[in-house]
């Protein structure tokens, strides 16, 4: 017989668990229906192929595609400074440095990622923007490349740390396997600790996806609050995330379809992250298999 | 002549002197076994021939390896030729997470061997020699993971062939493996001995008997004895060494 302190202790972890299920359920359930609400005015259709976003103004347009292009421009930036410096230095302490130098220098990485966003976003209007200013003519005070970069210097201990778990996570036998057969520590990292680390370096990068497109502070400080719709990464643009920030600070009247935009552009924000880190979450989980 | 030669070979790892003093020519195609307890440097003299303890944090060494009259410590051998000529398999079998095609190739692919017709032919009289061809000929392009356990290893021996290396070290090949896949193993050593010099390391004495013309018996990191297989075992002349094959300790 288990006695009632037991049973109440039991009791409160499990309501511990169903709070967070709850509110994320609350969440999903105040998103879906301020949407739907939404949708009942603006077809879905043109909420996903319009090109101008305008519901601030008396012209009212729908067209969710310049935050979402803003979006994916900012992150494909970020991702493209983050990706080749992750992996290089994730390659380089897992094959190269020795250990001491490992231990020392990852924990010194991932407090980049400790670093207040609003901090890198006031890093990239003053400073990395005045910078590229300097040798990109016509580049405009806020612009979509400048905060990319930061947002990249910024999950780059995300893509490293976890890439180099990755690599870690490689038996060492594949590596003896390798050196035995003549490879080279290059021809060794990149014919098979890359390949046998692909699943978990590919979870690193959805991951650090997911982190830049859910970003708001740097962007909303950096990238401006135009919504363009362009891939030019010179001129500001706004991000869905932005555009959120901008309404709620806003002095939007409630239940208004101003008002409703933010649900339904949350919704889509909500949508691509989900899929992301699912998609990630069921990588992980096949390549914990593989070696066993 | 392929002789493998070690003159005055010590080696520490640290403060550890893990083996101490070793000479011994190994003769080009024979089976020679190296035997002894656990620790006692066996594996780790065995991997000097292919200067895969490099890799080990503070290992030194002193004395000469020689291959061919070379001294393959001397700072201008190139150890990835030294590798391709001295093949190596291992404890565990560790097939890359390939398919069964990728792996016996990926050593021609590393020196740059890429045409599709002769890499056809390598993987199929690799896989041969290897007594795998038969098993594995419908289901190359499948998973090396799908194989048993000695099939793979059968398969890692496949691969190590595939750069036609001269000398094949093996770290205790059987250890991993059920008695059937033991026994189609030796049988594959027994006739690969024809063309290749091969040093084995075993922990068990019957595989030593059955597979080897030379042994040698290692103790707390010094060469004991060393001599044909049959006076090793039927008549060695160190007390040790036949504590050690009787099972008296070990």
């Amino acid at each position: 017989m288990r006695r009632p302190k037991e049973k109440l202790i039991e009791k409160l972890l499990a309501m511990s668990g169903w709070l967070t299920i709850l509110t994320t359920l609350g969440i999903l359930v105040i998103l879906v229906y301020e949407s739907v609400q939404f949708f009942a005015d603006v077809s879905v259709w043109e909420f996903l192929t319009g090109t101008e976003w305008t519901p601030l103004f008396s012209k009212k347009e729908f067209g969710i595609l310049p935050l979402l292009t803003a979006t994916l421009l900012t992150s494909v930036i970020a991702l493209l400074v983050a990706l080749p410096i992750g992996l290089s230095i994730a390659i380089y302490l897992n094959e190269y440095a020795n250990r001491k130098f490992r231990s020392t220098v990852k924990p010194m990485l991932e407090v980049l990622a400790s670093v207040p966003t609003v901090v890198y976003g006031f890093f990239a209007l003053t400073i990395i923007t005045p910078f590229l200013q300097s040798f990109i003519p016509g580049l405009a005070g806020f612009n979509s490349i400048s905060p990319g970069i930061v947002m990249g210097i910024m999950i780059i201990p995300m893509i490293s740390s976890l890439s180099e778990d990755a690599l870690f996570a490689v038996p060492k036998s594949l590596r003896d396997a390798s050196y035995g057969m003549g490879a080279t520590r290059f021809q060794t990292v990149f014919r098979v600790l890359i390949p046998s680390a692909s699943s978990g370096i590919i979870v690193s990068i959805i991951l650090a996806i997911s982190r830049a497109i859910g970003e708001t502070m740097i962007v909303a400080i950096a990238a401006g609050q135009q919504p363009n719709f362009t891939f030019n990464p010179l001129v500001p643009v706004e991000t869905i995330t932005t555009y959120i920030v901008q309404v709620s600070l806003g002095d939007v009247p409630r239940d208004s379809i101003e008002y409703r935009t933010i649900f339904a552009a949350g919704m889509v924000l909500f949508i691509i992250t989900f899929v992301m880190n699912n998609v990630s979450l069921w990588l992980k989980r096949k390549y914990h298999r593989q070696y066993e | 002549m392929n002789q493998l030669i070690a003159k005055n070979v010590n080696v520490w790892y640290g403060e550890n002197h893990a083996i101490k003093d070793v000479s011994m020519v190994i003769e080009p195609y024979q089976v020679t076994a190296l035997i002894g307890p656990s620790g006692c440097g066996k594996s780790t003299f065995l991997r000097l021939f292919n200067r895969m303890n490099d890799y080990i944090d503070n290992f030194r060494m002193e004395g000469e390896i020689l291959i061919n009259e070379t001294n393959i410590y001397d700072p201008t051998v190139n150890t990835e030729a030294l590798r391709k000529k001295v093949g190596m398999v291992f404890q565990k079998p560790n097939p890359f997470p390939t398919s069964i095609y990728e792996n016996v190739a990926f050593g021609m692919k590393i020196q740059g061997m890429n045409k599709k017709s002769e890499l056809d032919e390598i993987v199929e009289t690799s896989l041969r020699k290897a007594v795998l061809w038969d098993e594995v000929k419908d289901s190359l392009k499948k998973s090396a993971f799908s194989l048993s356990g000695g099939q793979q290893q059968r398969l890692c021996i496949a691969r190590t062939l595939a750069v036609e290396p001269e000398v094949i070290l093996m770290d205790e090949p059987a250890s991993a493996l059920d008695p059937i896949s033991t026994s189609k193993l030796e049988n594959l050593i027994f006739e690969l001995k024809k063309s290749y010099t091969i040093v084995i390391v075993t922990h068990n004495m019957q595989q030593a008997g059955r597979i080897s013309d030379q042994t040698a018996f290692f103790f707390m990191g010094k060469l004991i004895e060393y001599d044909s297989t049959k006076k090793m075992f039927l008549k060695p002349t160190h007390l040790q060494t036949q504590n050690y094959i009787t099972g008296r300790f070990g």
